[in-house]
């Protein structure tokens, strides 16, 4: 085991070194990674941080009863109670024609306009929220026509429509990162997988010496697996250093942006988890791109005496 | 140590280096294959080290043969043997104890017992003192005994030499045949091929001659070792 772990420990210095040693390539090879590595990274974070900004009302669609005017409050009151009583109904809120002048007058800045028309315009409304296992398209559609076919009822406003389109359009973008991602990944593979076919080739001697005097494949092998970690390990290092970076570019003015929307959205900056996940798939591209073209390449090269 | 049985050795484009050769050498011998350059020196050498195997007949090497073994089994297999090339083949940007140590690490030796078998086999061939050195910082000679060194650094029981001498003046290839020959009384068998013949005539060791087809034994009877066509 000590002896496996010394081998081990060794090949991933000399792969080290010789990386070092040719910084400028190195260096050349470990940015393209990373870019390929951020793009996705940083459309992923965006697409998360626009759900969890719009998460709580994603899922808190509502129906808005509006009455027709000359309905009394007690009717008001009674209807809300049979409403109630409908299935799937999580809660029920009478709104008053007076509770909502009041509010609006105190929202809307419009008090003055008001006091001019002398009557309350607005009419008795129910606010009423499905329960979240009953609030599907189809289910909203059936309580939206139950609710209308009520002749007390001027007007039925479900708030869901735009909600929905919201999460058509992340999913679509969530869809579409994912297929960049994978191309991106595949691009990642190819570079590291080239980029270690030429260095297989530029040490032809000392492969095929070390073939001669009886190293075996997994030997020969090694040393280039550990430089396809290494590149893969950089690229997304550099790549989680740039998504931070860019956070902290854009932190600020998106912030004031969404200020001025009266919104407290923000970009999500990548926890533990995100950067685990980016340095480990960064490795395994690494690793599969290093094997696929040892695999390929060393086989080749014999020994000729 | 060694035994070909009417070895063939025909190349994919179509040449035929050897068609029959049959001879033994026994542990613990030292021989000298000669004949001119293209005679088959080369390829008998190749058979040996599993470099090639033979398109017909046998080769048996160390009791095993050759044509029998595994790819994934030639590793080990060369391991048990020892070879010297005349442009000694060091790895030019690593040091002389790097590259003598080379078999070593391929063999997977625990690093404290290679650096104690580096330094004896550097000792050896009397270049202890340059262990750190770059090959291309010693001169031709000493660039052969480091690849001499490389060669026994693993014990090997077999040692095979293609034109050890062929870069050398008189004196240092009389220098490099003495290092062979001191392995070979410590009971290493030597194989050498070379075409070096005042040497191989002032030695007295057996020599075999691969020329114009044919392997021959000058020192033996050819009924005791039956030598079938050669050709080239």
């Amino acid at each position: 085991m000590i002896g496996w772990l010394t081998r081990h420990l060794q090949s991933l210095l000399f792969a080290a070194g010789r990386l070092v040693r040719a910084p400028l390539s190195t260096a050349f090879t470990v940015v393209v990674i990373a870019i390929a590595l951020t793009l996705p990274t940083a459309f992923g974070l965006a697409i998360l941080s626009v759900r969890d900004a719009t998460g709580d009302f994603a899922s808190a669609v509502d129906v808005s009863v509006y009455f027709k005017q000359g309905i009394t409050l007690e009717q008001a009151q009674q209807l809300a109670r049979n409403a109630r009583q409908r299935e799937g109904v999580a809660r029920v809120e009478l709104i008053s024609a007076d509770d909502a002048l009041k509010s609006f007058r105190d929202q809307s800045g419009f008090g003055a306009a008001l006091d001019v028309l002398g009557d309350n315009p607005l009419p008795h409304a129910l606010d009423i929220q499905p329960r979240p296992d009953a609030a599907s398209p189809a289910q909203m559609e059936s309580l939206r026509r139950y609710l209308a076919a009520w002749p007390e009822v001027e007007l039925v406003q479900v708030d869901s429509e735009w909600v929905q389109r919201l999460n058509a359009i992340l999913d679509l973008l969530r869809r579409l990162v994912l297929g960049t991602s994978v191309l991106l990944g595949v691009g990642v593979l190819a570079v590291i997988g080239n980029t270690i076919r030429l260095e297989i080739y530029s040490r032809r001697a000392e492969i095929e010496v070390t073939k001669l005097v009886g190293g075996s494949n997994a030997f020969v092998r090694r040393p280039f697996l550990y430089t396809g970690l290494f590149y893969g390990f950089l690229g997304a290092l550099l790549a989680a250093a740039l998504v931070a970076l860019g956070i902290y570019l854009l932190g600020g003015p998106v912030l004031r942006l969404a200020a001025s929307y009266g919104s407290d959205f923000r970009l999500l900056s990548p926890g533990a988890r995100e950067i685990g996940a980016l340095l480990g798939i960064g490795m395994f591209l690494g690793l599969a791109g290093a094997w696929l073209a040892a695999a390929r390449h060393l086989a080749r090269i014999e020994p000729r005496a | 140590m060694i035994r070909f049985d009417r070895a063939c050795k025909r190349y994919p484009n179509g040449r035929e280096a050897l068609s029959g050769a049959s001879f033994e050498v026994a542990a613990g011998e030292m021989i000298f294959l000669t004949g001119r350059s293209g005679a088959g020196k080369s390829t008998i050498l190749k058979l040996i080290a599993l470099l090639e195997r033979p398109t017909r007949g046998m080769v048996m090497v160390n009791g095993r043969n050759t044509a029998a073994l595994s790819v994934r089994k030639i590793p080990a297999f060369r391991r048990e043997l020892g070879m010297v090339f005349q442009d000694h083949r060091l790895l030019s940007e690593r040091s002389v104890f790097d590259n003598v140590a080379l078999p070593l690490h391929a063999a997977h030796v625990p690093l404290r017992e290679i650096d104690k078998r580096v330094r004896a086999a550097l000792d050896q061939v009397g270049l202890l003192d340059r262990a750190l050195s770059l090959p291309l910082e010693l001169s031709v000679g000493e660039q052969q005994r480091v690849g001499i060194a490389r060669a026994v650094v693993g014990k090997p029981k077999l040692l095979i030499a293609d034109e050890p001498t062929g870069n050398l003046d008189p004196a240092l290839s009389l220098e490099i045949m003495g290092v062979f020959r001191r392995f070979n009384e410590v009971g290493v068998t030597v194989v050498i091929a070379t075409h070096d013949v005042d040497i191989v005539k002032s030695w007295g060791s057996r020599e075999l001659v691969v020329a114009d087809g044919r392997v021959e034994d000058p020192d033996s009877d050819t009924a005791e070792l039956p030598v079938i066509e050669a050709h080239r």
